[in-house]
């Protein structure tokens, strides 16, 4: 074994990665256009011929893939209560690399059956109960499925006391089902592995031939998992370690990128102050959460949103009309800075997209007067002894000072009880490597692991 | 197995009765959801959906219970649990007061059972066994 290529459909690009394994790093890296609409195989070539024309027509023993190309895994987690089962199952598809495009919780009605036709929905996962516990609704939510017109997969990970009759449900309904673990097997605790290894067999098997994306098995060796798995793997990798190979400890890294805006945490976020407990759901060690209305172009009225009044003309006065600039992105898509004014601007939406997606992504202290003293309620992830903080994605890759914009990410005095990392160092991911990182992890960890710990540059 | 919902309401830290009725119920052979100490109305309601519970047991032991369980039996029924029961005991309420009083306040506010100071969870199983028709 010598040379692998690593190979990654984007939703806008393909991007390839091609590593030596001998000398464990990268040879080279190359990009063109997803042509999933048309033929996927074209988009690959193309982007081939550029690495080709960096390094040579070099052999590689093995070809595979990640994809989040036509649309990604987009899917619907459905559970009983909102802070529970529904939750829980929300992070099962995060983990598994989806995006979850709706979250529906208790007994579902007829325009939410409808709004999963309308949302194009790939893979529905279907929890709710404790085991022993609720089986009713879940029963119900079955029934509603199985007399409608859905033909998504359905994942069944709820209440393992209604297995059987979901099956039996189910298989009147004729959908394509399979019954997996409860995500919340007793109250607050969270078991994500058997639904989420479920999920990424059924996009391999099915999903990627549905979006015409399995056409490219003719020429490479094999699309293996959605994208954000792949980044998730590597991710997880870096901070763990593998064998005799040490990771870097508790890691956050941000991907910021046109349409999202998706945070990870490497962490068991535990408590780190004295008079804190921690409430509500198990946390996830490898945690991915997704802003879909945060991002530097198609999602940029999002960040527009999410500003005040006052500060939209505070910036007006440091000269930067953010209404004008925010509008320009969304419809250009492929809007590129020119001039140092580009550049800052992008810094400064950034920062914005950033900064929400760390509120939303850490854990957050509840304060409580009590008899004893001043005791807080943690819920969530305590991130503010995170030892390093990654950043990624087209605009913090191109940023002249990623500093700025990821300094962004710190702990605020205006934001105090929001458990945000306080020191960590800034790492960048400059090439874009993690998803290549994952699917190399598959097969050699502990070279993926060596490749990353020297790309991935201190800032 | 039946679901019992247990926890400590309110600012409340004291958890050492509660696993004491943790450890009981259990012998008992019950499926014993602990919502722990500081746990507000929603965590125990939410638990006894997910766990199909009859009965939430609410325990509070620093003297603002009545504050603290003001309410619970209407957010029950909105969440659908009308047949939920509901028990309180410990030191629900500030200083001596007469304890008949206190008890009809409870039963007012929608409480099923409620238990003064010094009650044990041994002095209540028979009550729990008939209620929940074991």
């Amino acid at each position: 074994m010598n040379n692998y290529l690593l190979v990654d459909f984007g939703s806008t690009f393909t991007k390839l990665t091609a590593v030596d394994l001998k000398h464990e790093d990268i040879i080279a890296t190359s990009k063109s256009i997803t042509t999933v609409e048309t033929n996927i195989i074209d988009g690959y070539e193309s982007s081939l011929k550029q690495l080709y024309l960096k390094i040579g027509h070099i052999q590689f023993d093995k070809v595979i893939a990640c994809s989040s190309a036509a649309g990604g895994l987009k899917m619907v987690a459905i559970g009983l209560v909102e802070e529970l089962t529904t939750e829980a199952a929300k992070r099962v598809c995060l983990g598994a690399g989806a995006k979850v495009e709706l979250v529906l919780s208790h007994h579902i009605n007829q325009a939410e059956i409808q709004s999963i036709l309308d949302h194009n929905i790939d893979i529905v996962l279907l929890a709710g109960g404790a085991n022993g516990g609720n089986s009713e609704c879940v029963i119900y939510n079955a029934k509603q499925l199985a007399k409608s017109s859905v033909t998504a997969p359905i994942v069944f990970a709820g209440n393992k006391d209604a297995a059987d009759e979901i099956s039996a449900i189910l298989t009147e309904g004729n959908k394509t089902f399979y019954i997996c673990e409860n995500v919340m097997p007793r109250l607050n605790v969270l078991n994500i592995d058997s639904a989420k290894d479920t999920i990424k067999s059924i996009f391999v098997k099915n999903i990627i031939e549905a979006k015409g994306i399995k056409k490219v098995e003719e020429i490479i060796d094999r699309v293996v998992l959605p994208t954000p798995n792949a980044v998730l793997m590597a991710a997880e990798l870096l901070s763990k370690g593998f064998a005799g190979e040490p990771g870097l400890g508790d890691i956050m890294m941000i991907d910021l990128g046109g349409a999202t805006t998706d945070v990870y945490s490497m962490s068991q976020g535990l408590p780190t102050q004295m008079n804190a407990m921690m409430t509500g759901l198990e946390e996830p060690f490898a945690k991915r959460t997704v802003e879909g209305d945060l991002g530097m172009r198609y999602s940029a009225l999002g960040v527009l949103q999410s500003l005040s009044a006052s500060e939209i003309s505070y910036w007006q006065k440091q000269g930067i009309d953010l209404v004008s600039e925010t509008l320009k992105r969304y419809k250009n898509i492929e809007f590129l800075p020119e001039n140092d004014r580009d550049f800052e601007i992008e810094d400064v939406i950034a920062g914005r997209c950033i900064d929400i997606a760390i509120s939303r992504h850490v854990g957050t202290l509840k304060s409580i007067y009590t008899p004893m003293g001043m005791m807080y309620q943690q819920i969530g992830k305590d991130l503010t002894k995170t030892k390093y903080f990654i950043g990624t994605g087209g605009a913090v890759i191109a940023s002249k000072n990623p500093k700025i914009m990821l300094n962004q990410a710190l702990y605020k005095d205006s934001k105090p009880l929001e458990l945000r990392p306080k020191h960590p160092e800034f790492l960048l991911d400059q090439d874009y490597i993690l998803s290549a990182m994952g699917l190399l992890s598959m097969d050699y960890p502990e070279i993926a692991l060596r490749i990353m710990k020297k790309r991935i540059i201190h800032l | 197995m039946k679901s019992i919902v247990i926890g400590v309401i309110g600012a409340d830290v004291h958890a050492v009765g509660n696993r004491i009725i943790e450890y009981t119920l259990t012998r008992e052979g019950y499926n014993v959801v602990n919502v722990g100490v500081l746990s507000s109305q929603e965590d125990f309601i939410n638990a006894a959906i997910e766990t199909s519970a009859r009965l939430i047991m609410v325990s509070s032991l620093y003297g603002h219970g009545e504050l603290d369980c003001r309410g619970m039996r209407e957010k029950c029924e909105e969440a659908g649990l009308s047949n939920v029961l509901l028990y309180v005991g410990g030191n629900i309420v500030v200083g001596k007061q007469n304890f008949a009083e206190v008890e009809k306040r409870f039963k007012d506010m929608g409480f099923d059972r409620v238990y003064p100071p010094g009650t044990t969870i041994d002095d209540v199983l028979d009550t729990i066994k008939a209620d929940l028709g074991d």
